[in-house]
């Protein structure tokens, strides 16, 4: 309670000092069930603060990443979109509450299913959709495609499943070794949680105390194949053994944002690495050359839209305290279309990177040097 | 007979074209359209009627019907004993496969792309190739591995490699890359056969391609050696040597040339390891020119290697120009159209160099 009374005051002193309305209120988290604990005496606070600014914040940002793959999933079809596409939709929540409880000085990294997360730790959605039409004013100029999106402390946006998982710890063994006090948060999915690599990362982090928040974004499905028949244990939150875990309702943002915030606290004060489990939900197939329905049903997919949707769940939460009003969130999302619409315009307007681009960045700090065309006579030029 | 060919790639992610085809080694009497997919799908298939001893295993290969649809109908029909669907584990269900080969099964191993085979490639190369040769002949390990390799279309660098080279280059592995859907079943039925590993590298552009099988392709015990090159098309002029979808590239090259009065002589290797270098060596005695075509890297790779063989045969004297690679471009493959496009031996660059070689 003295926590809570604090957190509230602090709250408070910063709303009169930045002048903004004083409306929070204080939401009961259900917990129990649905945090469920490994090797931890203790959870993340379950009963929590949302202030009304954080409350639009979220939804704001929520309903941009669920426009913007919903307009991936348009342009993919139109084949302006090429190759891979993982949606993220669905998954709203453990972005947004992941980043909400850390900072854009810390770290992250995931898997393929990144275009939420380079926006979360970034990017625009401009640059966004435009690395995904493949034009030049892509985050990576094109060049990297969806699953190869990088920014400012965020690895990407990586194709090989499980790979990630020992760069994150990397990463944290840097932030340990540099005695900044930033951590990373290394995201895997259900599907990749069978990677031999991470069960090697398990170890060496426990081991050298790494700063490390291990996140397994549990959508129930690895591409085709459900978790009981890949998983011999299911119980992704205790896959880390000797590394504490906790497993939170993926759906709600605050549940993430309080668990992820707990997660971070243990890993900043020294304690080393700290394993979450978030159980969510993928609305998409697992790729857009995936249909998604020949391994669950659709009653399912719409049992999950109807009851847990993130952004749903965080608008009655919002109405119903008298945080917002109905008309403040149509604002939001008619705002929020514009966004995506003129980013998807700029995204199929930017023209291609141009062949010169061909052969950069091969190395870095380099010299330029030749690189062999697909002919002995093509010389071809690159620099860093 | 004149065989029209029509390629038509099912994935939708390339524009259809029309091809015909003339002066085809044989004609088949009464031949039938078969994509690739379909060729290799009956290659199990009949492998696993024949012998119980043969099982796939992989991920989504049984209640997925296959990544790419490959193994479609098989788990139905062969149940969950024979058709398995692996965690996403690579190195585990790949070692587990050549375990499984050293104790008296025939596993085919498959990888969703050979990119991540990378993550088993110990279990490849130094459990299954060098164990035969380690235990004296005492351990044999039959097992084929499987799966797309090389680029495919907007799937940009991780998921774009090309392995020949790499597997090829390991004493204890036969290394095979089919075209056609001739090749891809006869060929496949060879590897579950044989009593060593083979990497069998496939193409996912080549999948939804329909081919003219023959007659005899149709049977069950239709196996093609592997090994032995196929000479796709003769020519005098020039030796055009590609393996996998460039052999396409390299027919269509010689359809333009043709025209001009160059006339190509394309062969189509099958087998990367052993490499059927007599038939280079053949070839060039007769035309004095050589090309090759693929689309991995150019450094030590395949091109390289048939650069050293024929300059180390018999053939070297009857060079009348240096052999010239085309290649993949010596980058990571990117992501976006144009420059993808750039990255891979267009038919354009194989007329082009083909030109250059001959000094017209």
């Amino acid at each position: 309670f003295g926590k809570m009374l604090t957190s509230i005051t602090n709250v408070l002193r910063a709303c009169v000092q930045k002048n903004v309305s004083l409306h929070l209120s204080l939401f009961s988290l259900q917990h129990g069930r649905k945090c469920d604990l490994h090797k931890l005496e203790e959870g993340p606070a379950t009963q929590v603060v949302m202030t009304r600014d954080e409350g639009l914040q979220y939804y704001r940002v929520m309903q941009t990443m669920r426009r913007m793959e919903l307009k991936a999933d348009q342009l993919y079809k139109q084949k302006i979109i090429r190759g891979f596409c993982h949606l993220y939709d669905g998954q709203e929540a453990c972005a947004v509450g992941i980043e909400a409880s850390i900072n854009l000085t810390d770290h992250l990294i995931t898997a393929y299913r990144a275009h939420g997360y380079t926006y979360t730790r970034g990017g625009t959605v401009k640059e966004i959709m435009a690395e995904l039409t493949g034009r030049r004013g892509g985050i990576a100029k094109g060049k990297g495609g969806s699953m190869h999106m990088y920014c400012k402390h965020f690895y990407g946006g990586n194709g090989i499943v499980g790979a990630q998982v020992p760069l994150g710890a990397g990463v944290a063994l840097a932030c340990k070794y540099q005695g900044n006090n930033e951590l990373c948060v290394c995201l895997y999915g259900d599907g990749a949680a069978n990677q031999g690599q991470i069960f090697e990362t398990y170890n060496m982090a426990a081991l050298w105390k790494l700063p490390v928040i291990f996140i397994c974004e549990n959508n129930r499905y690895g591409m085709g194949t459900s978790v009981e028949r890949a998983a011999a244990s299911t119980d992704y939150y205790k896959r880390g053994e000797f590394i504490p875990g906790l497993r939170v309702d993926g759906m709600d943002v605050l549940c993430v944002r309080e668990a992820a915030r707990f997660a971070a606290d243990h890993c900043r004060s020294g304690k080393g690495p700290i394993l979450m489990e978030l159980q969510t939900y993928r609305y998409h197939g697992h790729s857009m050359s995936d249909p998604g329905v020949s391994y669950r049903t659709r009653e399912e997919i719409q049992e999950v839209r109807s009851k847990s949707d993130p952004i749903s769940m965080l608008k009655d939460r919002l109405l119903s305290n008298n945080m917002a009003s109905v008309e403040e969130l149509k604002e939001i999302d008619v705002e929020v279309r514009k966004e995506i619409e003129d980013a998807a315009q700029y995204a199929t307007t930017d023209p291609e990177p141009p062949l010169e681009e061909l052969c950069n960045h091969i190395f870095s700090n380099n010299p330029p040097l030749e690189v062999r065309g697909t002919n002995p006579w093509a010389k071809l030029k690159s620099v860093s | 007979m004149a065989t029209s060919l029509r390629s038509l790639l099912r994935s939708g992610k390339n524009a259809v074209f029309l091809v015909a085809r003339r002066g085809f080694q044989r004609s088949a009497p009464a031949g039938v359209q078969v994509t690739v997919r379909d060729a290799l799908n009956q290659a199990m298939d009949e492998e696993l009627e024949r012998d119980e001893r043969v099982f796939l295993m992989g991920e989504e290969v049984a209640q997925y019907d296959g990544a790419y649809k490959v193994s479609r109908g098989l788990w139905k029909k062969y149940g969950d004993k024979r058709i398995i669907d692996t965690p996403i584990s690579e190195m585990g269900f790949a070692g587990i496969a050549v375990g499984a080969a050293m104790a008296g099964l025939r596993p085919i191993c498959e990888f969703m792309t050979f990119n991540f085979s990378m993550q088993a490639i110990d279990q490849v190369i130094n459990s299954a190739a060098k164990t035969y040769y380690m235990s004296a002949g005492l351990q044999p390990v039959p097992i084929v591995f499987r799966g797309p390799n090389g680029a495919s279309a907007g799937v940009a660098a991780q998921h774009s490699q090309c392995f020949a080279a790499w597997y090829a280059h390991c004493p204890g592995l036969k290394v095979v890359s089919p075209w056609n859907s001739e090749d891809a079943k006869g060929l496949l039925k060879s590897a579950i056969r044989d009593d060593n590993p083979v990497v069998f590298l496939e193409n996912e552009l080549m999948y939804g391609v329909p081919f003219e099988m023959s007659e005899d392709s149709q049977s069950k015990d239709f196996t093609i050696p592997i090994g032995k090159a196929k000479i796709e098309r003769q020519g005098n002029h020039v030796t055009l040597v590609s393996h996998s979808r460039f052999v396409g590239h390299c027919l269509d090259a010689a359809a333009v040339l043709a025209k001009e009065g160059i006339e190509c002589e394309v062969i189509n290797l099958r087998t990367i390891r052993p490499m059927d270098v007599e038939s280079i060596e053949t070839s060039v005695m007769k035309t004095n020119h050589l090309v090759t075509v693929e689309g991995g890297w150019p450094q030590f790779g395949v091109g390289a290697e048939i650069c050293a063989r024929v300059m180390e045969g018999s053939a070297f004297n009857f060079l009348d120009a240096p052999v010239t690679r085309v290649t993949g471009v010596d980058i990571p493959m990117p992501y976006a159209k144009i420059l993808e496009d750039h990255s891979l031996p267009q038919v354009k660059d194989i007329i082009f160099s083909v030109k250059k070689t001959l000094n017209v």
